[in-house]
C-alpha cells in the first residue's frame, strides 16, 4: 500500500476529450518533478478506461482511483522517475 | 490454339474483360514483401503488364494486363527475383496477418510467423471450394479473423496475484465486458464474460494481472455473397500447436464431407456443427 499521497499538482480534464485529455495531463506532468504525485479527475467511461494505461505506458504510476459519486473519477498518479 | 483457362485460372492467371490478357495473382503471406521482391513486381509490371499493380482485399498483388503468350515468361522473371505466382479456385488461398507481436504494440500474438506456417502447410491444398485463413493478433481484430474460412486472433489468459495488488480498481474499470469486480481487498474474475483481451494487464499499475498469449480460433466465416460470422469452437489456448492440429481436422472434415462448388460454412450448416467440433476435439485430444 503506498503511502503519502498527498498531490504537487492538480489537473481536471472533465471538460476536454480524447486525445486532449492525455495532452493536458502531459502537459501538467511536465511541470513536476520525478517522483511527484498530480490528482486528475476525470470523467467515467472512456477516460477512466484508458488512461490508467496511457500512463503506464509513459512510465508513470497509478496509485488510487477515487469514485467521486458524481459521475467522476481521481487518479492519484506518481511521476516517473526518469522523465 | 486451345486456351486451358482453368489451369490458368489455377495458377493465379485471372482472366480479364479484354481477350487474352490475364491479371497475375501473386503469392503474398500477410500482407508482407521485401523491397527487393517489390522491385521485381514493379519491372514485371512494366514489362509485361500495363504499368500499374492492384492491391487486393486480401494483402495480395496483381499485375493486370499480362498478355498470354508472356505467361511463361513472366512467371520465370518473377521467381528470378523471388516472387512466385498464387492459387484461385477451389483451394486454400492468400493467408492474411497483421504485422502482430513483433511489431504492433497491441499485438498479443506473432501473426505473421503463424501465418507462414499455416501458407507453408496449406497454401493451394484442393478443396471443394475457396478456403481463406486469417491470422489477427489481438482483440483490435484488423484483420478480421471470424470473417475468414479458419481465423486465428491473440488474446490473453490471464490470472491474478493479489501480492502486489493495493485495490485501485484501475482494472476493474479498464474491462469493458464487466468481467471485473471488487470486494474488501479482493478482485473478483468472472470467466464466463471474459473476453481475453487483456486491458486488465495492460492497465494494471502494479502488474498484479499476468497475461499469457494465446490462440482464439474461429471456424466458418465468410464475406462474400454470403456473410456469416465464424464461430468458436473450442476454448482459447496456449498451443500454437493445437491450432495447426484444429486446422487440419476442419481441412479434413471439409473435403470428406464438403460438397464441389460449396463453401466449408455451408457444409458445417448442412452436416451439422456437433460433427465437426467432435472431429476439431478429437484431433485437439491427440
Amino acid at each position: 500500500m503506498p503511502t503519502d499521497l498527498e498531490p504537487v499538482a492538480t489537473v481536471d480534464i472533465t471538460d476536454c476529450v480524447c486525445p486532449m485529455t492525455f495532452v493536458k495531463i502531459k502537459v501538467a506532468m511536465d511541470e513536476l518533478a520525478g517522483g511527484a504525485i498530480l490528482a486528475v479527475r476525470l470523467n467515467d467511461g472512456e477516460p477512466v478506461q484508458n488512461l490508467p494505461r496511457s500512463l503506464k505506458d509513459e512510465g508513470h504510476k497509478v496509485l488510487r482511483l477515487l469514485d467521486n459519486q458524481d459521475g467522476t473519477y481521481g487518479l492519484l498518479v506518481k511521476k516517473s522517475e526518469e522523465a | 490454339m486451345d486456351v486451358d483457362y482453368k489451369a490458368l485460372k489455377n495458377g493465379g492467371f485471372m482472366r480479364q474483360k479484354q481477350k487474352d490478357r490475364f491479371s497475375l495473382r501473386l503469392k503474398v503471406v500477410g500482407g508482407n514483401l521485401t523491397a527487393k521482391q517489390l522491385m521485381v513486381i514493379a519491372t514485371a509490371a512494366e514489362n509485361y503488364g500495363a504499368g500499374h499493380v492492384h492491391l487486393t482485399s486480401r494483402q495480395g498483388v496483381e499485375i493486370p494486363f499480362v498478355k498470354l503468350e508472356d505467361v511463361e515468361n513472366v512467371k520465370a522473371f518473377l521467381a528470378s527475383g523471388g516472387v512466385s505466382t498464387g492459387v484461385c479456385g477451389a483451394r486454400v488461398r492468400t493467408v492474411t496477418a497483421c504485422q502482430g507481436s513483433d511489431i504492433c504494440p497491441s499485438g498479443c500474438v506473432d501473426a505473421l510467423s503463424l501465418a507462414q506456417d499455416i501458407s507453408q502447410r496449406y497454401f493451394g491444398r484442393t478443396l471443394p471450394h475457396k478456403f481463406k485463413f486469417g491470422v489477427t493478433g489481438c482483440l483490435n481484430n484488423c484483420l478480421k479473423a471470424e470473417e475468414n474460412d479458419l481465423g486465428v486472433k491473440g488474446g490473453y489468459l490471464i490470472d491474478w496475484d493479489s501480492s502486489d495488488c493495493f485495490f485501485c480498481g484501475v482494472c476493474v474499470k479498464a474491462c469493458r465486458v464487466g468481467a471485473l469486480s471488487r470486494g474488501q481487498r479482493q478482485i473478483y474474475l468472472d470467466r464466463q464474460k471474459c473476453v481475453n483481451c487483456g486491458r486488465c494487464v495492460k492497465a494494471c499499475p502494479t502488474n498484479s494481472w499476468r497475461g499469457r498469449p494465446g490462440y482464439l480460433v474461429s471456424f466458418g466465416g465468410s464475406f462474400g455473397n454470403r456473410i456469416a460470422q465464424g464461430r468458436p469452437i473450442f476454448a482459447i489456448t496456449e498451443d500454437r500447436e493445437a491450432v495447426l492440429k484444429a486446422a487440419d481436422a476442419a481441412l479434413d472434415f471439409f473435403t470428406a464431407h464438403g460438397q464441389a462448388g460449396e463453401r466449408f460454412r455451408t457444409t458445417i450448416d448442412r452436416v451439422g456443427w456437433e460433427p465437426l467440433t467432435k472431429a476439431v476435439e478429437a484431433a485437439l485430444a491427440n
